[in-house]
């Protein structure tokens, strides 16, 4: 084999022959997938379908069974300091004593490594990407006294200030109010203008339809890779969805399940939303 | 005026008593501090019982009472990690099995010595205005030392609290920061067994970072308020214990304890204050 160097126009995630689960549970089965540099793709597909699976494998977060993944040009895990990573919302203590800031600034300490303290560059960066969020006002509020919407906010702000190469975001439109959607969409296709590249799992089909460039349908497997109008392709939902979808004229609707996260991996902790008691 | 508080300065032993209580009151706080955001006082619990075999181990072939604390504690600390991770058990699970085991021990072996009477009482319940200048340097470089662990990666143990997965994602070592706290928190049960033995060194953890949860919406300021909480509250206990006559370990825990019940009821006040101010949307 020649020993090209990788140029940064290529390929920034690559699956090969990658099956993956959790214990004895299977998740992916034999997955082949290559997401160029500087794509803004949505992952779709049933609950269960593997989607933050899939998400999880490219952040290292868990390991395949077998198969290769690669990351910018290196095995998963090599180039993290890279990838900027944001939870579902499920994840997330949200009584946890931190201000939007705090977990803007979060996303300079991988960089920063032990010892350095944060300095003004990092400073300057936090406080960027919170006026590109539009969270600057509410930088000094703790994060669990804010919207459903101004916390997904405050997790893209982390994202930003990390300024990575790679985006892979859980869920980033799931629950949000119509604005936040197109700003945080707004967003991720400028960073994926200036050639990074973003990831994200959605339930949103419209979503995905409307502000993604790429989709990937999966469940279990890849169903189809292709171009956003691929959602609403009948065809490939029926084998996406299986049964649990309806086309109702030219409108597909699909029946999936009320509860919006896939089932917990081990050790996973669920933070659901509960009426707060002051 | 001042002699209540001057009178007991003048020995030597409350001197080094008010240096060692208030040293584990700061490591403690701040310990304590990850501790309670990362759902773990009832592991302090677990690890303080655990350190007790060691104990009485180093009693019984005459060693420092530290080392054998140390090995037991940290050694039941990373057993319950590894369990956790790999034998697909709950933490609660693992912790639960384990530290009621290693406390079991070290009944059992406690119970081999004969005519044993006396230091049981202080390895349980803690004997502070006993500590030695030995002990009391040994305790003060622990202490010293977990703090300036905690101040070269407080950043690193911030995040994989708070965002476990998108720390890891973003390349901190998370597993194995997860293990070093646990080794933290066992050094600083070791740190504080003398001050407040085994069955109390929980309340020192846990009650400090409790209160300042209460009152602080910032980490920063939570670990300030907890910090300040166990500073003050040991030496305002040894006081009391000494004008009481009372145990010094409990007199400590108790002052801690109404600290939290005032900052509680000062927590239910504006709350409901704030009720009231507001009509419900």
């Amino acid at each position: 084999m020649s020993a090209l160097p990788v140029t940064s126009t290529s390929v920034a995630v690559r699956l090969a022959h990658v099956t993956a689960g959790y214990d004895h549970r299977q998740a992916l089965e034999d997955v082949d997938l290559d997401i160029p540099a500087g794509a803004l793709v949505a992952i779709f597909g049933p609950n269960g379908g593997g989607k933050s699976t899939l998400l999880k494998l490219v952040a290292d977060l868990i390991q395949p069974w077998s198969g290769v993944v690669e990351v910018l040009g290196e095995p998963a895990g090599r180039a993290a300091r890279r990838i900027a990573y944001v939870p579902q919302a499920e994840l997330v203590d949200w009584s946890f004593p931190v201000s939007v800031w705090d977990v803007a600034m979060m996303g300079r300490f991988p960089r920063l490594g032990p010892w350095r303290r944060p300095g003004q560059l990092d400073r300057d960066a936090v406080a960027l990407a919170l006026e590109r969020v539009g969270m600057a006002d509410l930088r000094s509020s703790q994060i669990g006294s804010l919207s459903g919407g101004q916390r997904r906010r405050a997790f893209l702000a982390r994202a930003i200030a990390a300024e990575p190469d790679l985006y892979l975001l859980d869920e980033p439109v799931t629950g949000v109010d119509a604005t936040t959607q197109e700003d945080l969409m707004a967003l991720l296709a400028s960073e994926t203008s200036a050639g990074r590249t973003a990831i994200a799992t959605t339930h949103d089909l419209a979503a995905a339809a409307e502000h993604f460039t790429t989709v990937v349908a999966l469940n279990q497997r890849v169903i189809a890779v292709g171009a956003s109008s691929l959602v609403l392709d009948p065809d490939v939902l029926s084998r996406t969805y299986g049964g649990h979808f309806l086309v109702l004229g030219n409108q597909a609707v699909v029946m999936d399940d009320a509860h919006h996260h896939d089932s917990a991996s081990g050790g996973e902790q669920h933070y659901h939303e509960r009426p707060e008691r002051r | 005026m001042l002699a209540p508080l001057t009178e007991p300065l003048a020995y030597d032993f409350f001197l080094r008593a008010l240096v060692a209580s208030s040293m584990v009151g700061v490591v403690c706080a701040v310990i304590g501090s990850y501790m309670v955001l990362r759902g773990l006082a009832f592991m302090g619990d677990a690890l303080s019982h655990s350190a007790f075999p060691g104990v009485v181990l180093a009693y019984l072939f005459k060693g420092p009472f530290y080392i054998g604390a140390a090995v037991a504690a940290v050694a039941t600390a990373l057993a319950i990690g590894w369990v956790t991770r790999r034998g697909n058990l709950r933490g609660d699970t693992a912790i639960g099995v384990l530290f009621a085991g290693m406390f079991a021990l070290g009944i059992f072996l406690f119970s081999l010595i004969p005519n044993y009477v006396g230091d049981l009482f202080g390895f349980l319940f803690g004997e502070v205005l006993g500590i030695g200048l030995g002990d009391l340097v040994a305790l003060v470089g622990l202490a010293v030392a977990v703090l300036a662990v905690v101040a070269i990666l407080w950043k690193e143990l911030l995040y994989t609290t708070f965002d476990p997965l998108g720390a890891a994602a973003s390349g901190l070592p998370v597993a194995a920061l997860d293990y070093l706290l646990l080794a933290l928190i066992a050094v600083t049960i070791v740190v504080s067994l003398q001050a407040v033995g085994i069955i109390l060194v929980v309340a020192m953890l846990v009650t400090p970072a409790a209160t300042a949860q209460l009152l602080t919406r910032s980490f920063g300021r939570l670990l300030a308020v907890a910090v300040t909480i166990g500073v003050l509250a040991p030496m305002v206990g040894l006081y009391a214990s000494y004008w009481l006559n009372a145990a010094s370990g409990a007199t400590i825990v108790l002052v801690e304890t109404a600290i939290f019940l005032v900052a509680l009821l000062f927590r239910l006040q504006v709350g409901r204050r704030r009720e009231t101010l507001q009509p419900a949307s």
